[in-house]
């Protein structure tokens, strides 16, 4: 542990707020100094834009609020204005999010630092409204920088960050802020929020545009839409140059880690509040025999579970992946390597084959000369819930399995009905 | 043009380092249009249709910008008195 600092802006300083994690990112967005906001309502990310229209039609910000006709024209309005070189944020969840999908991938190969919230909910069908992870898993490959969060508090201070963290010059991609829907998009939190000037001061006031060298101008120019420094953006790319430019978002992505850790260390040093390194949360990951891999709010009650059961002399811990992508395969072989088992838990599920972070971990972990055993649960499809005596029962199977020193079943289903 | 270059040499953003016209066009075309001025009744009406701006008027007769011309053929549809033929290339 290190010594705890004096942050910047201590916490009496900072304005106690009762909320609900869609609003706690409403107000994120607030004081980012945002420039357009486009969006389109599905529950459970509405409260977020409903929350900011109300700041928009109060005249508290200055943004310029598009309210589009699909989630398509969501993420097309703000890849034109992104473009155009403002600091552009929307929301969505679900099948809002899966009709995004092509644009998606055009703000992150265009290289536009866009800020998109997502209220995590199942895709459709049956139609369910509640959480799993299946529509971020579903943009997982669009070039999106993903972060987890697991409360509300984090929900806002990861929003502010997310900023930071996309418009850095070394990294220039889209950020998707993940939230658990209804577990903490709905939930209120007391959270405590900067002053506005403290967070401006944070992202450095407006966007920053990065600027880039083209043949037909002697100097560098802004990399955006201008009339007076005319640049295309997204036309025709074939075989001669589409893979030299993919390479370009490869190489981003590798600069992400270092970026989202300085930022996590920043934010703290202004708030005292710290999420690990900003990749990854470990707890109780020294001599364990047993660790548990999870994402989003779950992992409250799994460290709950962890702290009863260390408790009983039982040598389990587990770690919060918060950065998704890129996903940190080095820095969490590095933890889990001394382990017997790891258990991997998935809100979502790629048919026909595991998890999604099940996968980043068998991958994460072939290097090593000792691998852990490695189980799959996947678990809360739709919803459904984790209470504590489930995660126990799951920690109690891990541990038999530790003793065992073998995995029968490597794929396994948490708090399903047979 | 020179060696294509590699990604290190590239603007970010995949934003072209080179303008549009440096790309010429033409060599798309199997068709080109011949303009016979002595039935052009300078309408303009190709040069409104062209959807490439290939078509160029001097001041006293029809030009075809060659460089960019596909040979789409819209200008020789469009033409009122068929003063526009599409004639093939050479195949070499």
């Amino acid at each position: 542990m290190t010594e705890a600092v004096t942050p910047k802006i201590p916490l009496e300083k900072q304005k106690l707020l009762t909320v609900n994690g869609d609003e706690a990112v409403a107000w994120a967005a607030k004081q980012s100094l945002v420039d357009v906001v486009a969006a389109y309502p599905i529950t459970p990310q509405t409260i977020i834009v409903e929350k900011f229209s109300e700041f928009v039609a109060n005249g508290e910000v200055h943004t310029e609020f598009v309210p589009v006709e699909s989630e398509h024209s969501a993420m097309s309005a703000c890849v034109g204005a992104a473009a155009a070189g403002a600091r552009a944020f929307t929301a969505t969840a679900a099948n809002g999010l899966a009709l995004m999908w092509e644009i998606l991938y055009i703000a992150a190969s265009l290289r536009l630092p866009i800020v998109l919230a997502v209220a995590n909910r199942a895709l459709s069908a049956p139609i369910n409204i509640h959480c799993d992870h299946s529509d971020a898993m579903g943009m997982r490959d669009s070039g999106w920088v993903q972060l987890f969060v697991e409360n509300v508090q984090e929900a806002y201070d990861t929003t502010i960050q997310a900023f930071r963290i996309g418009e850095d010059e070394r990294v220039l991609l889209p950020v998707a802020v993940n939230l658990d829907g209804f577990f903490l998009s709905h939930t209120l939190e007391n959270i405590h929020i900067l002053p506005d000037e403290a967070v401006h001061e944070f992202l450095g006031g407006y966007r920053k545009v990065p600027k880039v060298k083209v043949d037909y101008f002697e100097e560098e120019v802004p990399l955006m839409l201008n009339p007076a420094r005319p640049l295309s953006f997204g036309p025709l790319d074939l075989y001669d140059y589409y893979f030299e430019h993919k390479m370009h978002q490869i190489e981003a992505m590798k600069r992400v880690p270092e970026v989202v850790r300085e930022v996590n260390e920043e934010w703290y040093a202004l708030t005292g509040r710290r999420y690990g390194d900003g990749v990854l949360v470990p707890y109780e990951v020294e001599d364990a025999d047993v660790i548990v891999t999870v994402l989003g709010s779950t992992a409250g009650t799994v460290r709950h579970i962890v702290k009863k059961l260390r408790g009983e002399g039982k040598k389990v811990g587990m770690v919060r992946i918060r950065m998704f992508r890129p996903f940190p395969h080095k820095e969490l072989a590095e933890i889990l390597k001394g382990t017997k088992v790891v258990g991997v838990m998935d809100r979502a599920i790629s048919f026909g084959s595991y998890g999604p972070s099940f996968l980043e971990i068998n991958t994460a972990l072939y290097d090593l000369k000792e691998k852990p055993l490695l189980v799959n649960y996947v678990y809360g499809l739709g919803g459904r819930d984790a209470p504590p005596a489930l995660i126990e029962k799951m920690f109690e199977e891990l541990l038999r399995d530790a003793e065992k020193g073998f995995v029968e079943k490597k794929l396994r289903f948490l708090g399903v009905r047979e | 043009m020179s060696q294509p270059r590699g990604w290190k040499e590239l603007p970010i953003g995949a934003v072209p380092f080179r303008l549009s016209t440096d790309y010429k066009t033409g060599d798309w075309r199997a068709l080109r249009p011949v303009v016979d001025m002595n039935k052009c009744v300078k309408c303009m009406l190709c040069w409104i249709f062209c959807p490439d701006m290939a078509i160029i008027w001097d001041g006293e007769k029809i030009l075809v910008n060659y460089d960019y011309c596909k040979g789409c053929g819209i200008c020789a549809h469009e033409c009122p008195v068929k003063a526009i033929d599409m004639v093939p290339e050479p195949s070499e």
